[in-house]
């Protein structure tokens, strides 16, 4: 089979790529790009009134935006190969950097998340950097194996996403530490695991929750869970971010108060309006119409990265998009069952909507190397 | 490859595609339990959410109304209610109060009594997130300092609040009394509804007597109100109804000559217009400066007023009781001639003393060897004591009582003034029930010369005096003249009817005030020393009210401690025929009636027959001469 007919039958089973092709020069997705930027500009729209200084936030966030997308550009370039070679230096990176934490890292209230780095450079957040290090780590390990995984190299997988974990959770940030272990997780999932062993770790967590509850969880994280389980015990202390957030969302109804006129979150009773509690104030402004709206886009996203990850073409590419596209709903699930009160308050803020930087970066990091893993086909066929 | 050599390409993309879709089931149901709880929240129960959101941001906010002003009879204000800047701390955003009053007091001058009111007023109840004034009547140049450093001191504002000032305030302290901030014992007795948003209540006089019609209404607006309390706007308001004015039949100018006619003597001085019972004039010195009991006076300030040994605090007009003395003496004449105890021609011999039948007890004259051969007309103007000794001890003290009760001894005699007090009218009946005493001979004798266990209020005498200027119309009096400016005030005074005094003949009573005439304008009479210069006809009556009696013994007032000294009292009226003005003046300590109390009485009654001093109609009261005569006086 030559070069030129396997080009062409791809190109042809991809109609969009054809249509647009200055989009597949630039290796993007169209479907992916319109739906992220339907993300990112009604998150803008609401930004401008969730904010207190109106234009100056939402130019601040889409400077970030604008810089997330070019690196979203960027990671859209490189061959999946590349990603495949780095996996396990990032990876090995990423646990060094960590236990540099342990040893010299900065922090604020008691855990230390924050590494200086020499010569004026910003100060990097290792644990963040694992959210995306360890679903690398364990697409390379899995995607050289043939799948389902056995029992033997389930365990190996295991012990590479508990040991940037339990590193994560010494700090102690046992938010973050979750979501680095689930994002491995979710990629052994998509490799396969078996049920039975599904079962046995769902088991195993539920009887893990007490040992947590008494040895692992802080004060504050208890008190969380149990202003969640009864937010009216201690309505202007700790269930106050939660009752108000409540009564931003049910007192917009269907259609909500309208654009700039949500009186939670102008008169400040809700906080952290601009950033983790975001979806409040777009829930008390534009109602159950908007609710809906934007978590269906959200679930469009994911099943579109869920598409681009089944017709990869590598077990590594399908594993990692797979995997992106698990943990980025995961992000949208907590945040939303958060600011709802289905969660305790734990701080995710909502995917590509919430205020600030480091967030929208990484995130459109992962749907950079989506892109890549999308439109590079051809050439790893070829 | 180092591990997995088989692999088989299809078979993992299948096993990749079968957990895709369970995770896109996944997906789908998470998606749809977010989707079921915000229906839940924003559907379902949107009302009781939207209610909490409401309850969270609208607030009723009560509109105090403004307090009704006070005028006097010719429209001059006497108490009003001036815009006065302050300094508030709410103290639920200070977290070191100390250090904040520190930091304060570097920008504007904070008195440690301002402090001290300060503390007491954070102990005191009050509303939430309430404002608590630090220090009132900031200057400008204070304002301004605070509005340049007012970023650096969380918690602190300035406000513009309406207060109570009183521009006579030391001239009116004992008839408009004062208000003063609501306290726990105000906070039992009033509406609270009624007066959410209201910080004064009137505390004494008429401000406390006319309470419910000066306070007005409350109003109230709905306010949109952020998370930290402050109103962003407001939705609805319902004005408040301002309280309404009141008119009064006082005249300042009168009780302004009538102050100063008192000197700084201790005192009282009762105006009264016979015809209608309004008030002209109602005077207790020493007087005391009401605006400093507003905003809350230091405790320095009060503890000065209430120790001193002058008792300035003290309403003598309306609260000091003291025994008549002679005063009674006209009212007890009509009695006499009233029960045929005594005719007008009787004459009865005057040996400077009294002795009871029977007994050896003596009874002295005021004057030493008596005024020989007198009748009831001559013992008036003489004010002889043993005439009446005589005639008492032989109508009895029952009769007695009886027939002076008519007058108005023994009750209070006002419509509007707060706090009034009785005095006390003995009697067998009474001693009995208070002392559980029979009633002997020797006390009608003493209760007819005003002595005794009889006592009575300058307010009273004046009431009673009325009466017999009126010729037995009684006319309770009364400060209210009008309401809202021209609505006559007789329906928000008590409906209370008091029928006339009927006893004795027509005759009688101007035989009486015939003799009351001579006691100014007789050669003999007791106050013939008032009488020169004088251009009408004047009735009066001198007494001399004992404060203590030293029985049987000849004392020299000199030696006697300046306390010690007997009360000066005098009862008037005129003109005589047809009478506009009456007028009981009682001077504490001050010895003899004659010499002492009816001077001041001249003083009043000239300034109001005969028309104010120039610089009392013209500096004194701006602006109060536009529609009236010289007298400011109107029929009513």
């Amino acid at each position: 089979m030559s070069g030129g007919f396997l080009r062409q039958i791809t190109i042809e089973s991809d109609e969009l790529q054809r249509r647009g092709s200055w989009m597949s020069r630039l290796h993007l997705d169209p479907w992916l790009l319109l739906l992220l930027s339907l993300i990112m500009g009604g998150g803008l729209v609401v930004l401008y009134s969730a904010g207190e200084n109106g234009m100056a936030i939402v130019q601040s966030q889409a400077l970030r935006i604008g810089v997330g997308l070019l690196v979203m550009l960027v990671f859209a370039q490189l061959d999946p190969m590349l990603y495949r070679r780095w996996s396990p230096w990032l990876y090995m990176l990423g646990v060094i950097a960590l236990v540099l934490v342990l040893l010299f890292g900065a922090g604020a209230q008691g855990a230390q998340r924050w590494l200086a780095l020499p010569g004026g450079l910003p100060r990097v957040q290792p644990s963040e950097f694992m959210k995306l290090g360890v679903p690398l780590m364990v697409a390379w390990f899995l995607g050289r194996m043939s799948l389902p995984p056995r029992l033997l190299s389930t365990l190996m997988v295991l012990g590479v996403i508990a040991l940037p974990g339990a590193l994560i959770i010494a700090q102690p940030d046992l938010g973050t530490a979750v979501l680095v272990i689930a994002a491995g997780l979710a990629v052994l999932f998509l490799a396969g695991l078996s049920w039975k062993l599904i079962m046995l770790m769902v088991a195993a967590g539920g009887a893990s929750i007490p040992v947590l509850w008494l040895f692992v969880m802080r004060d504050y994280q208890k008190e969380r869970v149990l202003t969640l389980l009864n937010p009216g015990s201690d309505p202007l202390g700790a269930g106050w971010n939660i009752t108000q957030s409540k009564a931003a969302i049910g007192s917009g109804g269907l259609h909500g108060k309208g654009w700039g006129e949500g009186t939670q979150s102008h008169l400040d009773f809700l906080p952290e309006s601009h950033t983790d509690f975001i979806m409040a104030v777009l829930a008390e402004e534009f109602g159950f119409v908007g609710v809906t709206v934007l978590l269906v886009l959200y679930a469009l996203t994911v099943i579109r990265c869920l598409y681009i990850a089944s017709v990869a073409q590598s077990s590594f590419s399908r594993l990692l998009s797979g995997g992106l596209a698990i943990i980025f709903f995961m992000y949208v699930v907590v945040n939303v069952a958060m600011v709802s009160g289905l969660m305790p308050v734990v701080g995710v803020p909502l995917p590509l909507v919430s205020f600030g930087g480091t967030s929208i970066v990484t995130l459109l990091a992962g749907f950079g190397i989506l892109m890549a893993v999308h439109t590079h086909r051809r050439m790893l066929e070829s | 490859m180092s591990w997995g050599t088989l692999r088989n390409s299809g078979q993992e993309r299948e096993l990749f595609k079968r957990r895709s879709f369970v995770a896109i089931i996944a997906i789908i149901l998470l998606t749809g339990v977010l989707v079921g709880r915000f229906y839940y929240l924003q559907i379902i129960e949107h009302e009781t959410y939207a209610t909490i959101s409401d309850r969270n941001r609208l607030q009723v906010q009560p509109v105090p109304p403004t307090r009704g002003l006070i005028h006097d009879r010719n429209g001059v204000l006497l108490a009003e209610n001036r815009p006065v800047f302050s300094l508030t701390v709410i103290p639920e955003q200070v977290s070191d109060m100390d250090a904040l009053i520190e930091e304060i007091r570097g920008i504007v001058q904070v008195r440690p009594e301002d402090v001290e009111s300060f503390q007491r007023r954070l102990g005191e109840r009050r509303r939430p997130f309430e404002p608590v004034p630090l220090r009132y009547h900031l200057s400008e140049s204070e304002m301004a300092r605070l509005a340049v450093n007012r970023h650096s001191l969380p918690g602190v504002e300035t406000e513009a609040r309406l207060v109570r000032y009183y521009p006579y305030g030391r001239l009116t302290a004992h008839v408009l009394g004062y208000v003063g901030r609501i306290n726990e014992q105000d906070a039992s007795r009033i509406d609270q509804v009624a007066y959410a948003g209201t910080h004064y209540i009137g505390k004494t006089g008429l401000e406390r007597v006319y309470e419910e019609e000066l306070h007005g209404e409350v109003g109230y607006q709905n306010v949109e109100t952020n998370a930290r309390g402050r109103v962003m706007r407001v939705l609805e308001r319902e004005d408040p109804t301002p309280g309404r004015d009141l008119t009064l039949s006082l005249d300042i100018r009168l009780q302004q000559v009538a102050h100063e006619a008192l000197g700084d003597r201790r005192g009282a001085i009762v105006a009264i217009n016979p015809e209608t019972g309004g008030l002209l004039a109602q005077v207790s010195t020493p007087g005391f400066d009401t605006n400093k009991f507003v905003t809350g006076i230091d405790h320095e300030n009060y503890s000065e007023l209430r120790d001193s040994l002058d008792k300035p605090l003290f309403n003598r007009a309306t609260r000091g009781q003291y025994p008549p003395g002679s005063t009674i003496k006209p009212m007890m004449a009509l009695a006499g001639l009233a029960s045929d105890t005594v005719t007008q021609s009787d004459v009865v011999h005057d040996p400077g003393y009294y002795k009871l039948p029977n007994s050896s007890q003596v009874f002295r004259n005021w004057k030493r060897g008596g005024h020989g051969d007198t009748t009831l007309y001559d013992a008036i103007v003489l004010s002889s004591d043993t005439y009446f000794y005589k005639m008492a001890y032989e109508m009895g003290g029952a009769e007695m009582a009886d027939y002076l009760e008519h007058f108005g001894f023994g009750s209070v005699t006002s419509l509007d003034v707060s706090d009034e007090r009785a005095g006390i009218l003995p009697g067998p009946q009474w001693k009995r029930r208070v002392h559980g005493e029979p009633w002997y001979p020797g006390d009608s004798v003493n209760m007819g010369i005003g002595q005794g266990y009889f006592l009575s209020t300058p307010m009273q005498l004046a009431a009673t005096t009325s009466v017999i200027a009126n010729r037995g119309a009684r006319r309770p009096p009364r400060h209210l003249r009008y309401i809202d400016g021209d609505i006559p005030a007789r329906h928000l005074l008590p409906d209370v009817v008091r029928p006339p005094v009927e006893m004795g003949e027509k005759s009688d009573w101007e035989y009486v005030i015939n003799a009351m005439e001579d006691v100014v304008h007789g050669s003999n009479g007791t106050a013939r020393g008032i009488s020169p210069g004088l251009n009408y006809r004047m009735a009066g009556k001198t007494g001399t009210s004992q404060v203590f009696s030293l029985e049987g013994e000849e004392y020299d007032e000199d030696e006697v401690a300046e306390r010690m000294r007997d009360h000066a009292l005098f009862v008037a009226f005129a003109p005589a025929d047809d009478p506009e003005i009456v007028v009981s003046v009682l001077v504490e300590n001050g010895g003899s009636g004659s010499a002492t109390a009816a001077p001041v009485a001249r003083q009043v009654m000239d300034a109001w027959i005969n028309g104010f001093p120039e610089v009392l109609t013209n500096q004194a009261i701006p602006g109060a001469m536009e529609n009236n005569g010289p007298s400011g006086r109107d029929p009513q």
